[in-house]
């Protein structure tokens, strides 16, 4: 008897990466794209701000201004918290079916 | 008189049972809410009543319970209603004096540490398959923390690198919800999966009492019974484990307390399925962990965390240690005196930790406190109490477990500072 079942292990590693950090990122990314933002891609903010942009450590100095979405964004933010909510309830169909 | 004795010792089985999915309960909810607390995305109350309502329905919506106990670590022939007792306590004990420390620890390996405690203490080292505890038991408490603490970690810099530049309160507002869905996410697998464990305890003691015939289901009063005992457990809400995951490790903002949730629910849905069974309790704190290390700038403190894993190290000889001082004495006394005797001793010692946790209690109103490393003896009992509480309070078997395991530990924090601005990146 192996102490460690590697295929298993490695299995539950990367399957959660792929979900475990998959659906923040996405549910982030949705958000940024209702949301939009004034720095990073855009560059809105003053040239004094721009040393924090790397240290995202000085959200003050961002002039914060949220316009409406374009249906782009919109689009794309309705896809990433679909999957999301996909997950979820896919997660909530193992639970019921008995799969643990 | 044999007959009498044999119904004695099935209730007493069956309200220990029920007590330990109790405790279980209690113990656990911060895997789940702890975070969606800390972050203050639910007020306290309300998230210990979310996730005692998930729990209970949990607990309902599947019933494909397994009627084995400890199953690949101990011998299956060996197991008899006086060993399942005494196991019981043992993780019952263990539980008890973990939540007086405010260490999250897992349930399930409690209660693993006390059958084999107590089938040592029956039957001798034969009735172990000691490759089975180090397969099943041992090398996974390694692991989970590991896997969790890389799966949050990717999780919350992704979130964190993608979030860069949205404004705070959007993001806050957005990534509350996200926590609380996930966190119930978690407290529901949490009733699917530990619940059954008490229900299969009951029902092999009812089989094996004759109660009910061999292939007989789980009765309904079984399966509510158990979901009410986890439920209520649940609700009462062990705040020392709460403030500990949610303030202790790590100071979190929603954004963490989401990439955490998700990264434990996934981990704890897709080892189950994978068949690579983790604790609960190791990959929750696993995750709020890795959300330090994911995200730029805050801090962990490693420290705290490391009085954890010697814990869960020792979480094994320790409750079998109750469990098979519990089985000698239930022995040595014999018949239905030896029965009793062990289930007031159960009750007499659950007081005394009640009793020890009251000269600093924690509950939902403090809960939230700062976390202070400097004065972390009087925010949290472990310095104060472990010497008095050990010894004439909690008896000789928890004074020997917690002098040897927690104590030390303790001692090398008391140098570490809190940092003054944790809230980098936020």
């Amino acid at each position: 008897m192996s102490f460690i079942e590697w295929g298993a292990l490695g299995q539950v590693l990367v399957a959660g990466l792929i979900v475990g950090a998959g659906i923040p990122a996405l549910f982030a990314l949705g958000l940024r794209l209702l949301a939009g933002t004034t720095s990073a891609d855009v560059p809105a903010a003053p040239p004094s701000a721009a040393r924090g942009a790397d240290a995202n450590d000085a959200p003050t100095s961002r002039v914060v201004a949220i316009p409406r979405p374009s249906p782009a964004r919109l689009a794309g933010a309705i896809a990433c918290m679909g999957v999301v909510v996909g997950a979820i309830a896919f997660g909530l169909v193992f639970l019921v079916s008995g799969g643990h | 008189m044999g007959a009498v004795t044999e119904t004695l010792l099935l209730a007493l089985v069956v309200v220990t049972a029920l007590a330990f999915d109790f405790t279980n309960g209690f113990h656990d909810t911060g895997n789940a809410m702890a975070t969606s607390i800390a972050t203050r995305a639910l007020k306290p109350r309300t998230a210990v009543a979310l996730s005692a309502v998930l729990n209970l329905v949990g607990a309902f919506l599947s019933l494909a319970v397994a009627a084995t106990i400890a199953k690949g670590i101990v011998d299956a022939g060996v197991i008899t209603l006086p060993v399942v007792l005494a196991g019981l306590v043992g993780g019952i004990v263990w539980n008890l004096i973990t939540w007086l420390f405010g260490i999250p620890s897992s349930s399930s390996h409690a209660l693993v540490g006390g059958m084999v405690g107590a089938v040592l203490a029956a039957v001798g080292t034969s009735g172990v398959l000691w490759e089975g505890v180090i397969a099943k038991v041992l090398v996974p408490a390694l692991i989970a923390p590991v896997v969790a603490i890389a799966v949050a970690g990717v999780g919350t810099w992704l979130v964190a690198r993608l979030t860069r530049g949205v404004p705070q309160d959007v993001t806050n507002r957005g990534f509350r919800w996200g926590q609380i869905g996930s966190a119930s996410l978690v407290s529901l697998a949490h009733g699917t999966n530990d619940a059954q464990k008490s229900m299969g305890i009951i029902l092999l003691a009812l089989i094996a009492g004759g109660a009910v015939p061999a292939d007989s289901g789980v009765p309904f009063w079984v399966i509510l019974s158990c979901a009410l005992a986890m439920a209520i457990g649940t609700y009462l809400g062990g705040w020392r484990v709460i403030r500990t995951l949610g303030k202790g490790l790590v100071e979190i903002d929603t954004r963490q307390g989401m990439a955490a949730e998700t990264s434990s629910a996934a981990v704890i849905l897709l080892s189950s399925h994978f068949g690579f069974s983790l604790s609960t309790t190791h990959v929750a704190t696993g995750s709020v962990l890795g959300s330090g290390v994911g995200m730029p700038g805050a801090k962990v403190r490693w420290s705290v965390a490391g009085r954890m894993f010697v814990a869960w190290m020792v979480t094994l000889p320790a409750a079998g240690l109750v469990g098979a001082l519990c089985h000698w004495l239930e022995s040595s006394i014999g018949g239905a005196a030896g029965t009793i005797a062990v289930f007031l001793l159960l009750i007499v010692v659950s007081a005394g930790i009640w009793v020890a946790s009251r000269r600093k209690p924690v509950d939902h109103t403090n809960v939230n406190e700062a976390w202070d490393e400097e004065k972390g003896a009087s925010v949290e009992p472990v310095a104060a109490t472990t010497g008095e509480a050990g010894g004439e309070r909690v008896g000789p078997v928890p004074a020997v477990a917690t002098a040897s395991s927690v104590a030390p530990a303790v001692g090398a924090v008391g140098t570490v500072s809190a940092p003054s601005n944790p809230k980098v990146g936020a």
